[in-house]
């Protein structure tokens, strides 16, 4: 279970691109929450680009900056996307037409709130007909998704994209299930060659009775994001790669169960 | 690359033909129907649906009375039927609870609950939608995995899957890597979806939910009947007897294409299939049947046609049982896998209920009646929105 990142990408307010993001994440420069400007959904037909929704255009827009920073296509990438809900703006729209309006939704709101839109928006995008795994855990989603890249990677001996999205809900879904802000990041994951060992993730889930609690953010408002987003539990991960020295990250997974990440020193 | 089969120590599968294997096979060998007109009472459309009857009486109790909605009810049931809990039960005894993965798909999970939520809001002009709302043990896509690990004690690696109508199906590949790569010794699979207003409305809205039962590769096939169903099976790589059931191989893709129509050659499904076959070390004409996705809509059915006859020619066996079941959405690709395992083991090819004849524009060899015929090896299809494909190869190694 050892891959190694070949590319990042990250969108969230305050952090705009990985390069600069990375900077952030080192402690370099301070972090400073602005709010996220939508990316355009670069790849898309005129179309498919008006029904392009907040959640596709930040996981198309962090894709692609994994997959330039690794100087890959994506055409012929295995992927997997993890999210905790989706997107529940359009939950809310569809039960709003069915309740409020007493009318069939939208086709276009109804074939866009299955869980994986977004990866099909993407696979459109890149034209990649490669296998796409959506998945989902609750507060776990980035530690399960991560699972799913890595097992891949492993078991074909190739390279995976992961992209991990939550995007907040409208008002009345809000106060059930709160994000502070929108997150998304990316992670192009290319199984480590045997020998290999600097800037390698190893990955190991760990039950109970190796508790340990999740590693957080130094900065405050850093944490605040973490804890505020599901997608955003990556940032403790992302953070050692930029920092790209030794590092043991626990992420959330189960509440009985995390994943443990070790990240051997880069450069 | 050829793959190490993995075995099937259980399987179970519940829908409106009823709560476990028997009733299911019974009701594929006499042909009997599973599917009624009308849905729920804020739905006016025209449609048949498979319901499963008991869900509003079997109140989810005690410690598990957080994840109460009819999804969770509709997972409880399946796990019952066939002593299920109890074989996952011995495998967590053997192996240790953490060593136990669960990889479980559906698409709406328990959406119903919020939808009825939302109507109390708007019918009786409630502030919002209530205290009560308990959306992330109901609604939420994790809640079914949350429910299902707590009701069989299981403490390793949990993931729902949620790619539409391929979800359950992925559960078997998803199972398997991570048997491969050694993160659990055994893995419980499946899926389970039920039914709510948003789909049947979302259908509607498409065109694509049809006024009658739905009607595979017939000339005049009008859409979907939508059912609800459950199906779970625990899968193990360690070999004991070589003629057990098993999972052979498993084929992924996308079609790149379009969110909802499939592609028109069904390049997408025949890149799955294929890579199905190869995964199991088989050719096309070591499958004695396919179990189509077969939904009823007249581009689905054209466009796997399409790819069947890419990947088959015309010498192989197909049916398509979402005549008896409905399309149980994100639960159908392991209720379809769970179907298939039961024909083996009952020498049965399914026919394709409702359809009286071929549309002599698709080129299936579709078995229209079901027949009593010893089968080995089975391909079980499932595709989804978003052009998201998934082939599983199912039988005796």
């Amino acid at each position: 279970m050892r891959v190694r990142p070949l590319g990042l990408g990250i969108l969230a307010p305050g952090l705009t691109g990985w390069t600069e993001a990375a900077a952030v994440l080192r402690g370099e420069q301070t972090y400073r929450s602005e709010v996220l400007a939508p990316p355009p959904p670069v790849g898309l037909t005129p179309n498919e680009r008006r029904r392009a929704t907040l959640a596709t255009r930040l996981a198309l827009a962090t894709a692609g900056q994994a997959t330039a920073g690794a100087n890959l296509s994506g055409t012929g990438l295995l992927s997997v996307f993890a999210s905790s809900d989706g997107d529940m703006g359009l939950i809310d729209s569809m039960c709003r037409a069915t309740y409020e309006h007493h009318e069939p939704p939208s086709p276009t709101v109804f074939q866009n709130s299955v869980h994986n839109a977004v990866a099909g928006y993407w696979s459109i995008a890149e034209g990649c007909r490669e296998a796409s795994t959506s998945v989902a855990a609750g507060d776990g989603s980035f530690a399960a998704g991560l699972l799913e890249a890595v097992t891949q990677a492993g078991v074909n001996g190739r390279p995976v994209l992961l992209v991990a999205f939550d995007v907040p809900a409208p008002a009345l879904l809000h106060p059930h299930r709160s994000f502070s802000a929108p997150f998304a990041c990316a992670l192009l994951l290319a199984p480590a060659l045997p020998g290999e060992d600097r800037g390698v993730l190893t990955l190991a889930p760990a039950g109970a009775g190796e508790a340990a609690p999740d590693t957080t953010m130094t900065d405050p408002d850093l944490e605040a994001l973490r804890t505020g987003n599901p997608a955003a539990r990556a940032l403790p991960l992302l953070a050692a790669v930029a920092a790209e020295t030794a590092a043991r990250v626990h992420l959330p997974y189960w509440p009985d169960l995390h994943l443990a990440v070790d990240l051997e020193p880069g450069r | 690359m050829p793959i190490a089969p993995a075995r099937i120590r259980a399987a179970t599968v519940t829908t409106a033909l009823g709560q476990g294997r028997g009733p299911h096979v019974e009701a594929l060998a006499a042909m009997r129907p599973g599917l009624r007109p009308g849905a729920m009472d804020e739905v006016e459309v025209p449609c048949w649906v498979g319901v499963v009857d008991e869900l509003d009486e079997r109140p989810l109790l005690g410690t598990l009375a957080p994840f109460d909605c009819r999804n969770n009810r509709l997972a409880d049931m399946a796990l019952e039927a066939d002593g299920f809990a109890g074989r996952v039960r011995a495998a967590r005894e053997h192996w240790g609870a953490h060593r136990i993965g669960l990889f479980l798909g559906t698409s709406t999970s328990g959406i119903r609950h919020t939808e009825q939520c939302y109507r109390r809001h708007f019918e009786q002009h409630t502030p919002g939608l209530g205290k009560d709302l308990r959306f992330g043990t109901t609604h939420a896509y994790v809640s079914v995995a949350d429910f299902c690990r707590r009701r069989l004690g299981l403490r390793g690696p949990a993931v729902v899957i949620s790619t539409a109508c391929s979800s359950g199906a992925k559960t078997f590949a998803a199972a398997h890597r991570a048997l491969t790569a050694g993160l659990c010794e055994a893995a419980v699979v499946g899926g389970v979806d039920t039914l709510c207003a948003t789909t049947l409305m979302g259908f509607h809205a498409l065109g694509l939910l049809s006024p009658r039962p739905c009607a595979p590769w017939s000339p005049d096939r009008s859409g979907i009947s939508i059912g609800e169903g459950a199906a779970f099976a625990l899968l193990e790589l360690t070999p004991d007897s070589a003629d057990d059931l098993a999972l052979l191989g498993y084929g992924e893709s996308d079609d790149a294409h379009h969110i909802t129509a499939p592609h028109p050659d069904g390049a997408g499904a025949v890149q799955a299939m294929r890579s199905a076959l190869d995964t199991a070390g088989l050719t096309a004409d070591d499958i004695d049947y396919v179990n189509l996705h077969g939904t009823g809509t007249p581009a689905n059915d054209q466009s796997e046609d399409r790819a069947l006859s890419t990947v088959f020619g015309d010498r192989v066996a197909a049916s398509a049982t979402k005549g008896w079941t409905g399309h149980t959405l994100g639960a159908s690709g392991a209720v379809e896998a769970v179907l298939s395992l039961l024909c083996v083991e009952a020498g049965l090819v399914p026919g394709t209920l409702n359809t009286g004849a071929r549309d002599p524009a698709l080129s299936a060899p579709l078995v229209l009646r079901s027949e009593r015929r010893p089968l080995r090896r089975v391909l079980s299809n499932a595709f989804g929105f978003a052009g998201n494909n998934c082939a599983l190869v199912l039988g005796r190694a």
